[in-house]
């Protein structure tokens, strides 16, 4: 068979086919696929109504940008999604992670502005609080089988409560070298708290999937009757998923505090467990527990932070702040729902259908590519 | 020296300021005819709650005014609720006060209380917030004037740009009055210097961390800041102390590249100001025991007492900032 | 008679005077990759109870989703009373006139029987709901199902799965149904309750109503039916008049092989030789749940339990597993005789489930669903799951291991499944079934426990898993089966515990196993 096709028809066919490729792939693996499309974007969309937005410039031995400064403004966030997710993936979920910040920047700046422990002591003693939390939350739940949302919004409503008593409801500022350090200083080239967030990140991830216990964690969160019947220690699991939780918003709260040198026991993560949530949500996983995917929950994380410094950038209006911002989260989900999946590759085939000569065109030219090779 | 500046470009503003003397003064008069009569009464005071450092000043004010005057004050903490407020002030009237202080929680929702109140004649004062409701129902309120604490930054900072100043705003929360009046009496000031501009505004949502991640988007879209940006107008001390740790941090030297000017007088941005590294910050005046008393000794003598009586704070320079700051510390 | 024959709806002599009800022409469906329904045609008159069988995976349950709407269709004509339809879900394929009830009771268990049948058509005045029309309503399709006794206030999940059954069918003719489908409802049905449902089958057929039958009980086929379509491989096989197609040729049809290879090993019985002692049950037992009895398994031994729904089958498995802890009595499990033939036996009651399992037990529940696979997970995460268990999070079994071990038994249990990497809620029942067979397995049980292995799972994968069960029990391995098919219990069990009212009421063995004697002491 002679093809005489010309050749420009040919490319034409084969970006049909990187098309029908990567509808493929979507539909086979949508949910690994979709947060990094939408991440990027949004960051083209960005780059285009702000010019320079993707600009790094290296000042004084560091990154300098707006990238850098979405890494740099993500890690308590992405550092809570990472509790929150292996919560989630349990079938739980913790309210509580914004008032454990506050409770563990309070407990860091009453403690350096009121006694000379040396820093590490502080570190470890509003990481002791966050465990503390995190015990209690997972206490609630597993033991006393409290549903979730209940038990956690107890200390959500409390932690707040006790930070404030902790900082006697005053802003308390503290001035210390090393948590300075951690809030606001570069380490080869990267802000330090970016490479707290990353080892814990690259660690959360190697104890999941190089030992089973991100699989035992999905399989109670997906059946826990099921994993009870193979052995599987479903309380002791739970529990130290709330205690995981605790201790990653307790690292966050360290940083946030550190940031602004101060403990604002109103305001320090407020609303910051929905972002959390909404991380975990963007990523794939499901609120009915099971499976979980703590890389995607990063890139989710970083999706609401670039969303969030792209608009503080584009000079908009601020009254426009909050609806922007929930239309293109609502357009990220709306990317990543089964229905519309379904919806876009039937219009795709129904396409091809009305065009079965295109259709048989580009199988032949598949067959073609092959005998070429 | 600034005063005088000020005086030097802005004439108007001598009426300004001569209107807010004026207001200060229609109050403060009748203080000293009445007082001397020395007359003991008994008020009650139903105040929010405790949820911030500048109502534990207020209330610490309150209960202070009221033990130097020789008033038996009746305290009620609402804790957050109105029920609890609606409560107090019943109590108040059952036990037959001469009069009521109420900072109100929320806006609406006091008509049917403060109608008892006013046919058992008892004038009720709102202090530091106002209600939604028929003013023949309250004698009046003492409150700041979040609209002439925007104009007086802005009149601050265009004596001393001489009205020539390229201004970024970190503004309060949307939608809260604060943030809209400080925000507009702010505009309207500068709308008379066609060489000040706002070049971007954004919500630091009044908190430190907001006001320090605000900033720094600020100085990443300019690309010179120390030469774009003049001033930082911070709607509260809180995020320009956030703003100030954002431009530090981008090598950029607070108070002298950018002039920094809130509203508020929080301890820490005196402690700031000592430090060099603020201007201005206009203070968010917790005394309002005095005005409040005297509107009811007001009303007992039989005067006519405006609706409200308007208890500004002064502008603080650096030059006063140690003293201020030990005296709130 | 060949099995891949060509007889497509020739063989139909009987119903060809009545009027086609519904009539399906080349129907395909596929999912990525997988061809589950190929070309089938199928004709279904007015007033006939029609069996539609086949294997598991055979493309059953894709027929009936397609007809109600569930998925929609590849090619393919569906023409009810001669029009053609185009169900877009199961509410419209409802109102077009075809009601399902399924396996899986589809009611909503924590609402009133009223608010469940009368959910999608509420009786309103005025507005509202009136609850006392409503309750009339409710109580009328109540009686059309014969269950007048019922209180329609109270909540669903107050009557057993057999009465929630017949409320679902209740509700299915609520609407002007002309065809209905009811898909395995007989497998948690008493046979009083089947009776009852016969009966109300045979009526609505002289209605003139279409009945799609779909089951994996023989006997109720021959019972009740008129026609017979087999499927397989989402192939229609044949239609065949029920009267004229016998047993030996349907099974045949539908496994694709003839009967006899099936049948050689069930005669058995005598060649069991128990060996030596494994579980030891002393007087165990639970108030209000299980009276105390004692129980011996030896190794190379199969021993059945059997009695009716609720006399305490799956309650004698959970306390011999330890799921569910005794309150007296004493579980000992004998460690590998070759190994340590004097150590002490192992006592299970305090021990941990995680203990239990590594000491040697596996038990395949009685609800898969529920209690055995977990859905979202892999074939693979599923098989994996017990063992590594056993071995504790902290020491992960290498990647390369476990799919060695997933692919063995992928072969060895014949799963089929195009990879282990398919979340195992996307097989069949008995492609799930065996999955959590592998799960127990891949971790070398001396004793598996499994209640219910064969519920709601077709011939082919029955006669599969009994022979499986078999191999493992020449293997050494002793297995505690309870089942309420008592066919296949006396076929593979070297003894039979009857269970009646939480009592161990008889332990028969040797020639006294038999269905006749088993039934003989139930009914004593």
């Amino acid at each position: 068979m002679i093809d005489i096709r010309p050749p420009i028809k040919a490319t034409n066919m084969k970006k049909h086919h990187a098309l029908q490729h990567l509808l493929k792939r979507l539909q086979k693996q949508p949910k690994t696929l979709a947060p990094f499309v939408s991440l990027l974007l949004i960051l083209s969309v960005t780059a285009l109504i702000t010019p320079g937005f993707l600009e790094i410039k290296f000042v004084n031995g560091h990154l300098y940008g707006s990238l850098i400064d979405i890494l740099h403004r993500g890690t308590p966030t992405a550092l809570v999604a990472l509790g929150m997710a292996v919560v989630i993936g349990t079938r739980g979920i913790d309210l509580s992670v914004g008032a454990v910040i506050a409770i563990s920047g309070a407990v860091t700046a009453v403690l350096t502005v009121n006694t000379d422990w040396p820093v590490w002591i502080v570190i470890a003693c509003a990481l002791g609080s966050g465990l503390v939390c995190g015990l209690w939350n997972g206490l609630l739940v597993s033991i006393f089988n409290i549903q979730p949302i209940v038990a956690t919004l107890i200390l959500m409503v409390a932690g707040r409560g006790i930070a404030q008593m902790i900082t006697e409801g005053q802003i308390v500022t503290f001035h210390s070298t090393a948590l300075n350090a951690i809030g606001n200083e570069f380490f080869l080239a990267f802000p330090i708290r970016v490479w707290i967030a990353l080892g814990m990140i690259i660690l959360t991830i190697v104890v999941m999937r190089k030992t089973s216990l991100g699989l035992f964690i999905e399989a109670v969160g997906a059946n826990v009757r099921a994993s009870r019947l193979v052995g599987i220690e479903a309380r002791l699991l739970v529990l130290s998923a709330y205690i995981f939780s605790g201790f990653c918003a307790a690292l966050s709260g360290i940083i946030i505090a550190a940031d602004i040198r101060g403990a604002d026991a109103n305001n320090a993560g407020l609303w910051l467990e929905l972002d959390a949530i909404l991380a975990v949500v963007l990523a794939g996983a499901s609120l009915a527990g099971g499976r979980i995917y703590l890389g995607l929950t990063i890139i989710g994380v970083l999706i609401i932070q670039t969303l969030t410094t792209a608009i503080l950038t584009s000079g908009l209006p601020v009254q426009y702040n909050l609806v922007v911002k929930a239309t293109i989260i609502l357009a990220v989900l709306l990317i990543q729902s089964p229905t519309t999946r379904q919806w876009l590759s039937k219009r795709f085939q129904s396409k091809r259908r009305q065009n079965p000569k295109k259709g048989q065109n580009s199988t032949s030219s598949q067959n073609h590519g092959r005998a070429d090779q | 020296m600034i005063d005088r500046s000020i005086r030097q470009h802005l004439s108007w503003f001598d009426t300004l300021k001569q209107h807010l003397l004026t207001t200060v003064l229609c109050v403060a008069l009748p203080v000293c005819s009445v007082s001397a009569s020395a007359e003991s009464l008994t008020i009650g005071f139903s105040q929010i709650g405790s949820e911030s450092g500048w109502r534990t000043s207020e209330t610490e004010s309150i209960k202070a005014e009221a033990e130097r005057r020789g008033y038996n004050l009746k305290f009620s903490d609402a804790q957050q609720k109105q029920e609890n407020q609606i409560k107090a002030v019943r109590s108040f009237i059952a036990q037959g006060v001469d009069g009521i202080l109420l900072a109100p929680v929320v806006e609406t929702g006091w008509d049917q209380v403060l109608k008892e109140a006013k046919r058992a004649h008892i004038p009720v004062v709102l202090v530091d917030r106002g209600v939604d409701a028929n003013p023949d129902l309250y004698l009046t309120k003492v409150a700041s004037d979040f609209r002439e604490e925007g104009a007086l930054a802005a009149s601050w900072l265009a004596a001393k740009t001489n009205g020539k100043c390229n201004i970024v705003e970190l503004q309060g929360t949307v939608g809260s009055s604060a943030a809209i009046d400080r925000k507009a009496g702010f505009d309207a000031v500068i709308s008379n210097f066609p060489n000040m501009k706002i070049i971007r505004s954004q919500s630091g949502d009044f908190t430190r961390a907001g006001g320090k991640e605000v900033m720094e988007s600020f100085l990443k879209a300019e690309s010179n800041p120390k030469k774009d940006i003049c001033a930082l107008f911070s709607h509260n001390d809180d995020m320009a102390l956030g703003a100030i740790l954002a431009m530090k941090e981008a090598g950029i030297k607070p108070s002298k590249d950018i002039l920094v000017v809130s509203i508020d007088g929080v301890p820490d941005i005196f402690k700031a100001m000592m430090d060099g590294e603020s201007n201005a910050t206009i203070e968010l005046n917790p005394h309002l025991g005095a005005p409040a008393f005297d509107a009811i000794l007001a009303y007992r003598a039989g005067k006519t007492v405006p609706k409200w009586i308007k208890a500004n704070g002064p502008l603080y320079l650096p030059d006063t900032a140690a003293a201020e700051y030990n005296k709130r510390k | 008679m060949a099995p891949h024959s060509n007889v497509k709806d020739h063989s139909r002599t009987t119903s060809d005077h009545r009027s086609a009800l519904l009539e399906i022409r080349s129907l395909s469906k596929s999912f990525t990759g997988v061809q589950a329904l190929n070309a089938v045609s199928l004709q279904v008159n007015k007033g006939e109870i029609h069996a539609l069988l086949g294997e598991n995976g055979a493309g059953k349950s894709t027929l009936i989703k397609v007809l109600t709407g569930v998925h929609p269709r590849d090619e393919g004509d569906i023409k009810l009373d001669g029009r053609a339809i185009h169900a877009r879900d199961s509410g419209h394929a409802q109102q077009l006139g075809i009601s399902t009830v399924y396996q899986e009771v589809n009611l909503i268990p924590s609402m009133s029987v009223t608010e469940n049948l009368t959910l999608q058509q509420q009786e309103k005045s005025f507005g509202l709901i009136n609850w006392k029309k409503a309750d009339a309503r409710a109580r009328a399709l109540l009686a059309r199902v014969g269950l007048e006794n019922i209180d329609p206030s109270r909540q669903l999940d107050r009557y057993s799965i057999a009465i929630q059954q017949l409320i679902a069918i209740a509700r299915a003719l609520s609407n002007e149904a002309k065809l209905l489908i009811l898909d395995e409802p007989t497998a948690s049905l008493d046979a009083s309750e089947i009776k009852q449902l016969f009966s109300l089958m045979t009526q609505l057929k002289n209605q003139g109503m279409g009945i799609i039958f779909v089951t994996h009980f023989l006997d109720q086929v021959y019972d009740i039916t008129d026609v017979i379509t087999v499927l397989r491989n989402g192939e229609c096989v044949g239609t065949f008049p029920t009267a004229s197609l016998s047993r030996s040729d349907l099974v045949s049809h539908m496994v694709g092989k003839s009967l006899d290879d099936l049948a050689t090993s069930s005669d058995h019985q005598a060649t069991g030789k128990p060996q030596n002692t494994l579980l030891t049950m002393q007087c165990v037992g639970k108030q209000r749940f299980l009276h105390p009895l004692d129980l011996t398994i030896h190794a190379g031994e199969i021993v059945g339990v059997a009695g009716l729904l609720g006399s305490g089958r799956t309650e004698l498995c959970e306390l011999a597993y330890g799921s569910t802890k005794p309150d007296q009595g004493l579980i000992t499990l004998q460690p590998e005789s070759s190994a340590k033939p004097t150590a002490e036996p192992t006592s299970l009651i305090q021990k941990s489930l995680r203990q239990t399992i590594q000491s040697g037990m596996g038990y395949c529940p009685e609800d898969r669903k529920l209690d055995g696979i977990v859905a979202e997970l892999s074939i693979r995460e599923n098989m994996i799951l017990a063992l590594q268990a056993s071995k504790g999070w902290w020491r992960s079994i290498a990647m390369s291991e476990q799919k060695k071990l997933v692919d063995d038994m992928i072969k060895r249990l014949a799963i089929k499944t195009p990879d282990m990497d398919k979340p195992v809620g996307e097989l069949s029942g008995g492609n799930q079934q065996k999955v959590i067979l592998a799960r127990w397995l891949i971790t070398h049980p001396k004793l598996l426990i499994l209640d219910e292995p064969t519920r709601g799972i077709d011939i082919g994968a029955h006669h599969e898993i009994i022979q499986i069960m078999q191999e493992l029990c020449e293997q050494g391995m002793g297995l505690l089966v309870a089942s309420s098919e008592l066919e296949e219990l006396v076929m593979f069990a070297h003894r039979v515990v009857v269970m009646k009212d939480h009592h161990k009421v008889a332990e028969l063995r040797g020639s006294n196993v038999s269905e006749q004697a088993i039934l003989h002491t139930i009914a004593s």
